[in-house]
């Protein structure tokens, strides 16, 4: 690359997860191969077909949210300004001698403020007894709860961000692609430093009933420990999960001069649809493999050069088939050697919120040269040849990293991080 | 990750566009319902509003589902996607696109959604309240998403390429043309872009009112009067419009000459967190704007203003086109009094201006009579004003801070 590129690159992580908050927290669940899906307990479950979540035990007090904030916000709103704080914090970066207008923010979510949503509609309703809802008793932030733009207004507010700022709602791949966006606006110079990364907090009846009403979502209620099996031969579906993930994204030379520590390189983002079905996977993983593809060309990378592949591995029968067949499409005999694991398996699906979660997790494998493994994988699928890491965490080294997210509507996204 | 070559970055031409809005269906009859000053706001007709405070709407009438939206979709997408599908139908047969045609990943779908399937997902949870889970759409989970209209749009024409949703409120209906110029700096050689809502629904229009911007006045004439004495807020709407964003290089490569105009600029700023002693983005972001599309501001012949109604946002918007281009330098026009505020259809305005740069001639505001006095701009008052016109400046300010500005050019 020539040294005139401007190069973004992670110098902070956040993160708020099932099982433990806190980047690090994050990371040894990660590489304990501990799993964080229970039995749900933000609601009851008791009617609802998948009875199974990946909740995060998030005090927002002692995440430090002020009784005002905490009113006002969504949990998923709640997540991504601690996530940011945390991610600021890392990077060392000193907002107030920064220029904010040269601050901006990417957060992706697929389906925003939803738990908020449905609290007030019960409420205005009277529990579903009122078509007409009764206005009388909204909340001063209701609207905030229907528009997930606030989910990006909560962030730039925080970070006192003037530049770009956005909420990217690409379903599942969200989290990917707000990232891809923040690193974007960086390369084109449209910024200099961006808070980029995505949240979900989609446990309530209403996504629950949705889920249930497609079978996508696992049964698996009188084991939810070990619900989420991707790539697993039992597998019987998603597990829903929450959390939020945010990058602190500079331009790499100012990173390198003002001595921040690098996590890694956002080397290539690229995104393909498959203009087939809203739901449905085609089994040969084509569109998948194409944004592979066009993301190591942008990368200038090679097969051989990936040394891990953060899979999609929802753990439903059609994914896990479909990436398979992508990577195996896209990365010839690469596809046979490079370690794969889906950390959805310990912390499940939580929609738009997972790319980035994805995301930091890529950035700590190469930090720590360590890859998580994938949970729950006893038997593998005879259609998932691939080598998964079942269990057990592993040593491994690696200078590139893929990870991809594929979901409703059809996208497929393919992200590329090189260590520095 | 791939920058922009500023020296070859292509020209991001409009080569189709589609229309769907309060004001008409099909470009023409917005168009000639603008320059006539014929409003779209009235009493809400899709469900009783006497008991809220706003009670009037900009309804799209007259939109014949059954024929405009593929019978299986209809019941798997929300009113705003139906009403998105027909205008990018529209907008797709404008430009000529035929998609088999054109390379599968050059094409990408690009849209804004500000508040997503919301009519859809009050059924849902009415269904989930009164019925039980098992009552729940199997469409839920796929309709009332925000990515929705994209999804949809992207099977329906087979566009394989980077496709994406953009939810800035207001803003993003800038926004997601920004993101199509992006594209195609990039990697697309055609993006269908733009946008709607559709939110006036009870839950919608609710959650809508909880922002106190809303007028509660039941004139259809008097309710929504921008930069007026007597401004009280807006009036919602729905609907908006889908435009056809390609490379000029490849719309001449498939022998299409007509150009509605070019995108040939682009900035998006944040507001400062309330409180702030900063300046809120506007100006700043206007002369990014301009910057980006090499222009000097004396080279812009007319604002699309944001124009939300309320007094003091009123205020800020007026002063940052004076402080760019000087007090009463410039005409500034606000046709959306007539349909009311679209959101993610704020891409009307965008269509509104290239018709206004196609005909010469700047469409009036419809409502305001009397300026307030903090406003000191030239707004277009009365009947449309003919001038010659080659570029035009659209603004766009979402709830919470957004702020985007689109340069477009004859």
């Amino acid at each position: 690359m020539s040294g005139s590129e401007r190069r973004p690159v992670i110098t902070g992580i956040g993160v708020v997860a099932p099982g433990g908050i806190g980047r690090d927290a994050f990371w040894d669940l990660l590489t304990a191969g501990r799993t964080a899906t229970r039995r749900i307990s933000l609601f009851d479950p008791s009617n609802f077909r998948s009875r199974v979540a990946a909740e995060a035990d998030f005090d927002p007090v002692q995440a430090g949210l002020s009784a005002r904030e905490i009113r006002r916000m969504d949990r998923a709103a709640q997540f991504v300004v601690v996530a940011t704080r945390e991610a600021l914090a890392d990077s060392g970066y000193d907002l107030a001698g920064g220029d904010p207008t040269r601050t901006g923010v990417s957060i992706g979510s697929a389906v925003g403020c939803t738990m908020g949503l449905e609290e007030e509609y019960v409420v205005l309703s009277d529990a579903g007894r009122q078509w007409l809802v009764d206005h009388t008793y909204s909340v001063p932030h209701l609207y905030g709860y229907m528009v997930p733009s606030t989910l990006a207004v909560e962030v730039a507010r925080d970070a006192h961000a003037e530049g770009p700022v956005t909420l990217i709602s690409t379903g599942c791949t969200s989290g990917l692609d707000a990232v891809g966006h923040g690193a974007q606006l960086i390369v084109e110079n449209s910024a200099d430093v961006v808070l980029a990364g995505a949240t979900d907090a989609p446990l309530s009846p209403i996504t629950s009933a949705c889920f249930d009403a497609i079978k996508a979502t696992s049964p698996n209620n009188g084991d939810p420990e070990h619900a989420s099996r991707p790539f697993d031969a039992h597998r019987d579906g998603f597990v829903l999960g929450e959390g939020s993930a945010v990058l602190m994204l500079e331009e790499r030379n100012a990173a390198i001069r003002r001595g921040a520590t690098i996590y890694a390189e956002v080397s290539a983002f690229a995104s393909r649809s498959n203009a087939f079905h809203m739901t449905g996977l085609r089994r040969d993983g084509r569109e998948m493999a194409e944004a592979i593809t066009v993301a190591l060309d942008k990368a200038r990378l090679d097969p051989s050069d990936i040394d891990y592949i953060n899979a999609h591995g929802s753990g439903t029968k059609q994914n896990d088939r479909h990436e398979t067949a992508a990577f195996k499409r896209s990365l010839g005999a690469r596809a046979h050697e490079v370690p794969i694991s889906s950390i959805k398996s310990m912390i499940g699906h939580s929609l738009g919120a997972i790319g980035s979660l994805e995301l930091a997790a890529c950035a700590l494998a190469l930090r720590h040269q360590v890859v998580p493994p994938t949970a729950n994988l006893n038997t593998a699928d005879p259609e998932c040849d691939l080598d998964y890491v079942p269990h057990t965490a592993r040593e491994h080294e690696m200078d590139a990293v893929l990870s991809v997210g594929s979901g409703f509507g059809g996208f497929q996204t393919a992200a590329v991080l090189a260590r520095v | 990750m791939s920058g922009p070559a500023a020296t070859t970055a292509p020209e991001a031409v409009v080569t189709g566009i589609g229309v769907v809005a309060p004001t008409g269906i099909g470009v023409e009859e917005h168009w000639n319902a603008v320059l006539a000053g014929k409003s779209g706001i009235g009493r809400i007709r899709r469900f009783d509003p006497t008991s809220y405070p706003t009670r009037l709407a900009g309804e799209v009438s007259g939109f014949a589902t059954e024929e405009l939206v593929p019978a299986r979709l209809t019941p798997a997408t929300d009113r705003w996607t139906h009403l998105a599908i027909a205008a990018a139908d529209q907008a797709l047969a404008d430009a000529r696109i035929d998609p088999s045609q054109l390379g599968e990943y050059d094409m990408a779908v690009v849209t804004a959604s500000s508040s997503g399937g919301t009519d859809f997902g009050q059924h849902e949870m009415d269904r989930l309240y009164n019925k039980g889970p098992g009552w729940v759409s199997a469409y839920q989970s796929i309709a009332w998403f925000y990515a929705a209209t994209t999804g949809q749009l992207s099977i329906r024409h087979g566009m394989r390429g980077p496709c994406g949703v953009l939810c800035s409120e207001q803003a993003g209906g800038l926004d997601a043309l920004g993101q199509a110029r992006r594209l195609l700096r990039t990697e697309s050689s055609l993006v269908v872009s733009g946008g709607t809502d559709a939110s006036l629904c009870p839950y919608g229009l609710t959650a809508q009112l909880a922002t106190g911007k809303l007028s509660t006045v039941d004139d259809p004439a008097r309710a929504y009067l921008p930069f007026d004495v007597d401004a009280t807020g807006y009036v919602p709407g729905e609907g908006g419009a889908i435009l056809i964003v390609e490379r000029a290089d490849s719309a001449t490569g498939r022998g299409f000459d007509r150009r509605w105009g070019t995108i040939v600029g682009y900035a998006a700023g944040f507001d400062p967190p309330p409180g702030s002693s900063r300046p809120p983005a506007l100006r700043a972001t206007i002369e990014r704007a301009l910057d980006d599309a090499g222009l000097d501001r004396s080279d812009i012949d007319v604002v699309f203003a944001d124009a939300i109604g309320v007094p003091a946002e009123d205020a800020i918007e007026a002063a940052a086109i004076s402080a760019v281009f000087g007090p009463r330098r410039v005409p500034v026009t606000a046709p959306k009094t007539l349909t009311g505020r679209l959101y993610g259809g704020a891409a009307l305005d965008v269509a509104t201006a290239l018709l206004a740069l196609r005909d010469q001639v700047v469409p009036h505001t419809v409502g305001p009579t009397r300026l307030a006095a903090d406003i000191d701009i030239d707004l277009v008052l009365d009947e449309p004003r003919e001038r010659p016109l080659s570029t035009a400046l659209v603004l766009a300010r979402g709830e919470g801070g957004f702020t985007s500005a689109l340069v477009l050019r004859r």
